[in-house]
């Protein structure tokens, strides 16, 4: 398949790969609106203005977000919570790369050493070629002994492990990938201590004189009022 | 720059609105008088949507929550950081004093760790215990007053352990210990390590009808928009504007020096206004300092005159001097029990639900004074970074390889999640004479303001304490069943002792005593050399205890606003 073929074929396979293409690729006035309408986490005017600027900038090329959307596919394909798309994976990783600039030089040189490999052993770059054949070159980069540095790692392996990093946090901090890990907090609740089958797995126990210090969470509503020695009497 | 000046006159102009700024507010403005509040940063409060991080999740944030643009992360309430573009700080020689300012109404109390502990009887004397460092002027039984009508004004969770150096308060009751917590307490006591419930200022109870009661979203560090934890604003100033007090609020509004008249009295402050870029003055009958220690005293020192020609208050030549952080020493371990975990919401308050305080005796020791040991850990709401290194773990295992893609992330990812625990140790350092900030006579900031400079050692005391913590640490690990993800650093690496200024408890730099040549302030918080400027941020701290200091600059803040009341009645300031 020729290049501009697998990209049409791709935005024609799903209306979620166009809209991501879009919003990647286009800087539109909308574009950058709408990414800053939809960010809204309490920043103050001076945030904000970096905010924009980075949404105003483009780092990688749309080939580049074409590669980089299939790599981070292949280290989380998509199940019943969701996929990288759902968690706009490629879009943090774009982000990223302007807030931590360090980021960019490492992301870009490998995406261009991958497609040489693959030219090199499959005469078509890492996108066109076959998942057997994508899948032979990132068995050769994804795996490391974790007694040794990264840093002492080859520049793919360390490559692959930044990509893969970048797509680990890009699921698991979105919505899917948080209710897939099973997080079930940030959310007005009342704790009120560990389950009694969880202190049960692991054979343990609130101690008896403690117990009674604790907060009884059925008063918590009703006003604080202390003896003169410093216990509470409501 | 333009200047302009205001026709008014205050009471009292209050520059800072952090914990003691605050306190002075509400405890001034009640008795009647009239308060100019003034702060470096923006209008903050925690219930406004605009500004309120809290409950927002990862994905609101288009880094997800990374530190890159706020230190701690895009959700924690602190504006401003360690660096703060055009207000440049220096080091003397190989000095690296980290110093973090938050510049927002409330100041740092909006983000603090809420630890709240009352200095012990000891931590007041302890020169007269070890020899070493200065006593203070005022003893336990002085302030326990003011530590009694803080709990009950404000709020703090904590049990009666009638330790004698860990003083009982006015507690609400504490939450129950998370999982994390419970192996920590089997870790420890096993060590002989002493654990008891935290004393934190959250809300667990409800203390009066204007604020919340704590929701255990774990959000602290965030503000909480129902005022169940305290910070400056929502439980100090606020409630006294309520209160019908006349406090005029200047915020964006940086104070560069204390005025003074021929006599060298204060006569209000100049501020410059960061909007406008212009410099107002702002008259006072009293100026109270609350701007922390350090900028309080870059203030005194840039308030040079005729009368004051080594800085406002500074014949002693102690401004600046005496600075003193907390030692800080951490360790962070995998606990294999911990892996596969179930998963539940374990939130809590944000911060740990119990702590080990001081236990042991120094004579026993080769080191002066303590630290405490916070513990931290749990099943966590994700945010930037989480699902790195996913299953460098494996290596505890005896598995040498790591990586790879598919779904074995997923399940290394959910194996792992919530599985490590950290500990921190936050001790007493000596404070020195020779640690100290001062002008830098080189430089001077974006307002043109000349900046500070800082120089700092730790010695031998502190370097000796943070291997004890080291060695404590590894022990309470192994207990646990743990492994530590990092080597244990030695020698060569201070034994892991923080750099000066990194656990943000920096005290000492206008330190109170009897003696006006051997001190700054008096026990009141009153300059020596000036009967009409004091301050109450953490500057006047003889020594900085192995406790945090909040709930002491809060007690000390409301006896020495008390004794300003005492001086406006006998007209002692005209």
């Amino acid at each position: 398949m020729k290049r501009r073929d697998s990209l049409k074929t791709m935005a024609l396979a799903s209306l979620g790969a166009s809209i991501f293409l879009e919003s990647c690729y286009g800087i539109s006035r909308e574009t950058i609106t709408r990414s800053l309408t939809r960010y809204e986490y309490g920043r103050t005017p001076e945030e904000k203005e970096i905010d924009d600027k980075l949404f105003a900038q483009k780092f990688f090329t749309n080939d580049e977000l074409l590669t980089l959307d299939k790599l981070c596919n292949i280290i989380l394909p998509p199940n019943e919570f969701g996929s990288i798309r759902d968690a706009e994976v490629v879009q943090l990783i774009e982000f990223m790369a302007k807030d931590i600039p360090s980021y960019q030089e490492p992301l870009r040189n490998g995406l261009v050493w991958i497609d040489k490999e693959c030219k090199t052993r499959f005469t078509k770059i890492f996108i066109d070629c076959e998942l057997s054949q994508q899948k032979e070159i990132l068995d050769e980069i994804a795996y490391y002994n974790p007694n040794e540095n990264m840093d002492d790692q080859s520049e793919p392996v360390q490559w692959f492990n930044l990509v893969r990093n970048l797509t680990m946090t890009g699921y698991f901090t979105s919505e899917v990938g948080i209710k897939e890990l099973g997080y079930k907090g940030n959310f007005p609740n009342v704790w009120d201590g560990v389950p009694q089958d969880v202190l049960d797995q692991y054979g343990l126990e609130y101690d008896k004189e403690w117990l009674d210090k604790f907060v009884d969470q059925s008063k918590r509503n009703i006003i604080a009022e202390w003896d003169d020695d410093g216990n509470l009497i409501t | 720059m333009q200047i302009k000046n205001s026709a008014k006159e205050y009471d009292v102009i209050i520059v800072g609105s952090g914990a003691g700024g605050g306190m002075a507010t509400k405890i001034l403005s009640e008795a009647g008088l009239s308060v100019a509040v003034v702060e470096a940063g923006p209008y903050y409060d925690p219930a406004n949507p605009e500004q309120m991080t809290q409950l927002k999740w990862a994905w609101h944030s288009p880094r997800r929550g990374a530190g890159t643009r706020r230190f701690f992360g895009d959700y924690d309430q602190a504006y401003g950081g360690w660096e703060i573009d055009g207000e440049p700080y220096g080091q003397v020689g190989d000095t690296d004093f980290k110093w973090f300012r938050s510049r927002m109404l409330g100041g740092r109390t909006n983000h603090w760790g809420r630890i709240s502990l009352r200095f012990g009887p000891n931590d007041f004397k302890r020169k007269s215990i070890d020899g070493l460092g200065e006593n203070w002027p005022i003893s336990y039984d002085d302030i326990k007053p003011y530590y009694d009508k803080v709990d009950k004004l404000i709020g703090v969770f904590g049990t009666k352990e009638n330790m004698y150096n860990e003083p009982d308060g006015f507690f609400l009751p504490p939450p129950k210990p998370r999982l994390h917590e419970l192996f920590y307490i089997k870790g420890a006591r096993k060590s002989n390590v002493k654990v008891i419930p935290s004393r934190l200022s959250v809300v667990t109870k409800r203390i009066n009808n204007d604020r919340g009661v704590c929701y255990y979203c774990n959000g602290c560090a965030r503000s909480c928009n129902v005022y169940a934890d305290f910070s400056s604003g929502s439980c100090l100033i606020f409630p006294a504007q309520k209160s019908g007090g006349q406090i005029d609020l200047y915020v964006n509004s940086m104070v560069r020096t204390v005025t003074t008249n021929d006599e060298g009295k204060a006569t209000g402050v100049s501020f410059i206004d960061k909007e406008e870029n212009k410099e107002y003055k702002l008259k006072g009958k009293v100026v109270v300092l609350a701007a922390s220690a350090c900028s309080s005293a870059r203030i005194l020192l840039n308030s040079k005159s005729k009368q004051h020609p080594n800085g406002l208050g500074n014949s002693s030549d102690l401004i600046g001097k005496y600075l003193h952080d907390s030692t800080g020493g951490d360790m962070m371990a995998f606990i294999p029990e911990l892996i596969d975990r179930k998963t539940y919401n374990e939130d809590g308050v944000g911060g740990m639900h119990v702590y080990s305080p001081w236990w042991l005796d120094n004579k026993k020791l080769d080191f002066p004074r303590g630290y405490h040991i916070e513990v931290w850990g749990g099943m966590g709401n994700p945010t930037y970074g989480t699902g790195f290194n996913v299953n460098s773990f494996n290596k505890f295992f005896g598995i040498n390889k790591a990586g790879g893609y598919g779904d074995v992330l997923r399940s290394d990812m959910k194996k792992y999640y919530g599985s490590t625990i950290g500990v921190s140790g936050r001790g007493e350092s000596v404070a020195q004479k020779t640690n100290y900030c001062e002008i830098d006579p080189n430089k001077v900031d974006k307002y043109g303001v000349p900046t500070l400079r800082f120089n700092y050692k730790w010695t031998d005391n502190e370097i000796k304490q943070a291997k004890h913590m080291q060695d404590t640490f590894e022990e309470i690990i192994h207990n646990m069943g743990g492994i530590p993800l990092w080597g244990k650093p030695g020698k060569d690496a201070n034994y892991g002792l923080n750099k000066p200024g990194w656990i943000i408890h920096e005290v000492g730099t206008t330190r109170m005593g009897n003696n006006p040549k051997t001190s700054v302030t008096n026990e009141f918080e009153r300059l020596h050399d000036v009967n009409n400027v004091y301050i109450v941020d953490a500057g006047p701290f003889v020594s900085q205890a192995d406790k945090n200091p909040t709930w002491t600059i809060l007690a000390l803040a409301w006896r020495s606003s008390e004794h300003i009341v005492e001086q406006f009645k006998k007209q002692n300031f005209s």
